[in-house]
């Protein structure tokens, strides 16, 4: 048992080294690039949590990233709030709609669970359209450059040191989750809900906590993409910002802590490569959604982990 | 000894004209082996679903050691001390033996592992923890489910048709199995294989059309002219 925690911890420490170097050596446009990818992979990260492991499937995870966009955005654009403490209100801003939305929608289940949480986000969608003076609707806000994320740094290098902390953070913080007792009932109301009950597991409480640790990461990932790149707008609400980390964890891997990075970073790729070739890059992310559920249910490392690597968390 | 653990009182459900459980009272004294018998269909699972908490309470009243629990959730039952273990199989089939223990141990039994292995031995799995459960057979999955009800140390254990499936020779090692746990775990069994419940039970309760047709010693019981009525399908057993 021992030396397989040693040899988890030493694989996440290790793929977080080689993300820090990376960034530190690639050219300024591959590694803005990779700093979006680790942005979108905190995203991806948290909706693994309960999308793969608590086997939550949302549908309206959209809101709760908007909600960090947003949380965010709003504050540093009408009262100069400084970018650091604007992430943490878009976190918060994440968690708090998480939390509000499972009141109501986790007293569903399965295909229910997905139409309430759409109708979420397609209602705050609709919000944010409404308050289009002051959310800027579908043409959204530009913020000041990145420029002044962090005092004395480039704004690229701001950028990289940012996304690299929240991935690093969300990563770890994802690891523990799962291999707490918390995580391990996670898994527990997934692969079997009224037996967990049975076992004197509130199924409610735990899945809220799951979602809204979900909304959290989703938070900080929006509030993170909206600063670093300098954007917000209503269109982080649409469905596609729901699909997407819903992809990127079943390409990656549902319930394995690094298959989200993995799914992102590949889905990033394909998409940009396609975008070379075509307009049509939508229909790629659809032909790869269903790929991925005909032929590579679980994704690169669930596979692997079927395969043999038993280890993988 | 004679303290009652578990009481009901006037315990009802019906679902629509069915009368599944109609006004059961109940005594379940600390410390003893417990069976509740009858036809099938006779209300057994769905009194027991009313005890645990699956199902919630039409009218009447359930109080575990003096405590109403009558309005607790099934989850919170459970941290009060009355485990259920399932008549159809209920493991997690894609996790491991240990790890489905493992969810069964209560926060507050502090070190985890020895708390597994423990119930594990117990049931005689503990060479087996790291297999995944969904690859046991079919008798090792029943013990499974008896190891996790085991883990949660209830106070009631309540065990519904334990021994469906098992060979015989298993139904053995079975019973005296659930014979150790007594007294430090009360034990309400319902089970159909009547010459398990007669060496076995302290006491009997005979269900039929959702009520209580006799409780007593598995010898009164035996003696009974309305359970053998109930049994053999005499028709004047249904007025």
């Amino acid at each position: 048992m021992k030396a397989k925690d040693t040899k988890i911890w030493i694989a996440h420490l290790a793929v977080l080294a080689a993300l820090g170097v990376l960034l530190a050596v690639l050219p300024a446009y591959h590694a803005t690039n990779l700093a979006r990818i680790l942005t979108l992979a905190v995203f991806a990260t948290g909706y693994n949590l309960a999308f793969g492991y608590t086997g939550l499937l949302s549908l309206g995870h959209a809101l709760f990233f908007a909600a960090g966009v947003y949380g965010a955005a709003l504050p540093v654009t009408y009262w100069g709030l400084s970018p650091l403490p604007a992430i943490a209100l878009g976190c918060l801003a994440g968690g708090g709609l998480a939390t509000l939305v499972g009141l109501l929608a986790l007293r569903t289940a399965g295909v229910s669970f997905m139409i309430v949480t759409l109708m979420f986000a397609q209602a705050g969608y609709l919000t944010l359209l409404y308050f289009g003076q002051i959310t800027g609707g579908d043409e959204g806000l530009v913020m000041p450059d990145a420029t002044a994320l962090i005092p004395g740094l480039s704004p690229d290098t701001a950028r990289a040191v940012i996304a690299f902390t929240l991935f690093a953070i969300a990563l770890l913080v994802s690891l523990i989750v799962i291999r707490s007792r918390l995580g391990r009932v996670m898994v527990a109301m997934r692969e079997n809900e009224e037996r967990s009950r049975m076992l004197g597991y509130n199924p409610f409480t735990v899945k809220l906590s799951a979602l809204v640790l979900s909304g959290l990461f989703a938070g900080a990932a929006g509030a993170g993409y909206a600063l670093l790149f300098g954007y917000a707008g209503a269109s982080f609400a649409t469905i596609q910002y729901s699909i997407l980390p819903m992809l990127y964890v079943l390409m990656g891997g549902a319930g394995t802590t690094l298959g989200p990075l993995l799914g992102t970073a590949a889905m990033f790729y394909l998409v940009d490569g396609a975008a070379r070739i075509t307009t049509a890059t939508l229909l790629v992310v659809g032909v790869a959604l269903v790929l991925l559920i005909l032929f590579a249910p679980k994704g690169i490392l669930g596979t692997l982990r079927e395969r043999g690597a038993r280890w993988i968390p | 000894m004679d303290s009652v653990i578990l009481q009901a009182r006037g315990l009802t459900r019906h679902f629509g004209g069915l009368r599944a459980v109609d006004g059961v009272d109940f005594d379940l004294k600390a410390g003893e082996i417990h069976a509740l018998i009858g036809p099938n269909g006779a209300g057994k699972t769905t009194f027991v679903s009313l005890l645990s908490g699956r199902i919630p309470v039409q009218s009447g009243s359930i109080a575990l050691g003096g405590e109403d629990i009558t309005a607790l959730p099934a989850h919170a039952r459970v941290r009060k001390g009355i485990a259920y273990t399932f008549q159809i199989t209920s493991v997690y089939p894609r996790l491991s033996v240990y790890d489905n223990v493992a969810l069964a141990v209560p926060p507050e039994a502090g070190e985890l592992r020895p708390a597994v292995m423990a119930a594990l031995s117990r049931v005689g799995l503990a060479d087996r923890a790291e297999q995944i459960a969904g690859t046991l057979s079919y008798g090792h999955q029943r013990l499974l489910e008896l190891g996790m009800g085991l883990a949660l140390r209830p106070r009631v254990l309540i065990l519904d048709e334990p021994t469906q499936g098992l060979a015989s020779g298993e139904v053995a090692g079975f019973a005296a199995l659930v014979r150790s746990l007594v007294p430090e775990t009360t034990v309400l069994l319902i089970e159909h294989n009547m010459e398990l419940v007669m060496d076995l039970a302290q006491r009997i309760t005979v269900l039929n059309f959702g009520q209580v047709l006799a409780t007593g010693t598995p010898a009164e019981i035996r003696a009974n002219r309305a359970v053998q009525a109930a049994y053999l399908g005499d028709d004047d057993a249904a007025a």
